[in-house]
């Protein structure tokens, strides 16, 4: 029997299992989407020893030397994962927060590339995340590079994508030689629409499963514990998928 | 330690000064952008610290920016930044990309008085190709995972003309307290002259208080405060109120165009001098 469930809730569980797949201490969330904060809560509910240190918590922020200090933590390797996206993506993993056309984004511009130009290299590793998955996210090539897939010999990098996470599927990325690799496709996807829809080429090794649904244990703790920990930090995400409403 | 009028404060930032503020999450000091477009101010270079939001955009949409060097600007949940982005689009602004850690380090290099800091990643990013102002070296230190050698990029310091943020309140030394926001504290360090606004002004000396001093930073490095109640929102203060983001998506839809940033202006920039005057 299955529960019904919202496509938030597909990622966030698929997020969690990328995020379980490694031993895993700590985890920093930065500007990102509230999906990621989701799974990692999830973790920690389920009973994971997992630190979360969450940038934009306000009460029992964990950065007691600002906002610095999380980069510092990353700089000395005490992060080991932590989350990405991209106005656009492309197949070598290479991320672009700038925009489209002439430097600086003269057609599309994005917000900026925060802390990704240092964060994708001195992470532990980096779960990409972007719920569109169209041809105009998933490009060939990136218009502007924020921070590149993967590094030249005599540049430090401790860390590359491990996945990248969208609306219709997972990707699995192979930084030894800069392609992603097809994990698993979300319900009602296949490895034929997914590939309708992404403007980068990737490899399909066999037979692709479909990425399984939240369990009603899962969907059970999304709903509450997981809710009651982010709803102070990302109010209108709380209550338009999990319909709660901040108490004024 | 006397406050000077937020009015007076605003006045006494000139037109092209560089302007360091904090990101949303951290004591932006709102009441005072408001009070930069009220004074018109022209040609302002603001910095963010790491990253850019509210203030920044209402000051782009009033004209007061010729200039901004961040790592983003955005309105968090609310989404992009709609007066920035229309001015960038129009090329009435420049902005200087960067990212959230070399923000803080180049002004980390101005808070120890060295000349340049170096920073790990950049490398590869089509950031560094726009910043001729940040240079790539051959480390000049052995790094074991890399025995071939390490190309290690370096920042400049970045000393502003002027910090302001939005602190929760100053003392009779004129001390002022931020709790774990020490970014505020780098930004004071790092800066020429630093200008705060405060909740209110309390009795007594946060550095002779073990439990307060961590989170103060002393007047050594304040020039003058200034008493703005509220004066960080729509955006949150620690734990004196929340991020008001009714607020901030009421902004959000009105300034998705420049008449309605005038509209939104007039409610909730000059309505209360109007009051005040009349």
């Amino acid at each position: 029997m299955s529960v019904p469930f919202r496509p938030e809730e597909l990622l966030a569980t698929a997020i969690a299992r990328l995020i379980r797949a490694v031993p895993t201490r700590h985890i920093a969330v930065g500007a990102a989407s509230p999906i990621p904060a989701a799974a990692c809560w999830l973790c920690v509910k389920q009973g994971d020893p997992i630190r979360l240190s969450l940038l934009h918590k306000r009460s029992g922020n964990p950065f007691t030397e600002g906002s610095r200090e999380l980069f510092d933590l990353t700089g000395q390797g005490r992060v080991d994962l932590f989350f990405l996206g991209g106005g656009e993506i492309d197949g070598q993993a290479n991320l672009n927060l700038i925009g489209t056309g002439a430097w600086p984004g003269m057609t599309v511009r994005f917000p900026g590339s925060f802390g990704s130009a240092f964060m994708y290299y001195m992470a532990g590793r980096t779960v990409l995340f972007r719920e569109e998955h169209s041809p105009r996210v998933l490009v060939e090539r990136v218009a502007h590079i924020s921070a590149p897939g993967v590094s030249a010999p005599g540049v430090f990098r401790r860390g590359h994508a491990q996945a990248l996470v969208t609306g219709r599927c997972v990707f699995r990325f192979h930084p030894e030689r800069a392609r992603f690799s097809l994990a698993s496709v979300h319900p009602g996807e296949s490895v034929e629409s997914v590939r309708a829809m992404t403007g980068f080429a990737f490899d399909v090794e066999g037979e692709v499963p479909e990425t399984p649904a939240p369990t009603q244990a899962e969907l059970a703790l999304l709903r509450g514990p997981v809710c009651d920990e982010m709803r102070e930090t990302y109010p209108e995400f709380c209550a338009r998928v999990f319909g709660r409403k901040v108490a004024a | 330690m006397t406050p000077i009028s937020l009015e007076a404060m605003a006045a006494s930032i000139p037109d092209g000064a560089s302007l360091a503020l904090p990101p949303d999450n951290s004591l932006p000091p709102v009441a005072l952008a408001k009070a930069l477009i009220r004074r018109g101010a022209r040609g302002l270079r603001l910095i963010g610290v790491p990253i850019s939001g509210f203030a920044t955009d209402i000051l782009i949409g009033a004209g007061c920016v010729a200039e901004v060097e961040t790592s983003a600007v955005t309105l968090g949940e609310a989404g992009f930044a709609p007066r920035f982005t229309a001015a960038l689009r129009e090329g009435r602004i420049t902005i200087r990309d960067a990212t959230c850690p070399a923000m803080h380090t180049m002004l980390q290099a101005a808070e120890k008085g060295v000349p340049f800091m170096p920073l790990r990643g950049l490398i590869g990013s089509d950031l560094l190709a726009h910043r001729p102002d940040w240079k790539v070296i051959e480390s000049p230190f052995a790094e074991p995972a890399l025995p071939g050698g390490e190309k290690i990029v370096l920042l400049p310091a970045l000393h502003p003309d002027v910090a302001a943020f939005h602190a929760v309140m100053a003392d009779s030394h004129g001390n002022v307290w931020v709790g774990r926001r020490r970014e505020c504290a780098t930004i004071a360090h790092a800066s020429r002259r630093v200008l705060v606004t405060v909740e209110r002004v309390v009795e007594g000396n946060f550095l002779e208080d073990e439990r307060l001093c961590p989170g103060a930073i002393s007047a050594a490095y304040i020039e003058a405060v200034a008493v703005a109640e509220r004066g960080a929102q729509p955006a949150a203060l620690l734990d004196e109120y929340g991020f008001d983001s009714a607020a901030v998506m009421e902004y959000a839809r009105a300034a998705k165009t420049e008449g309605g940033f005038a509209e939104w202006c007039a409610a909730h920039v000059f309505a209360g001098r109007a009051a005040a005057a009349a």
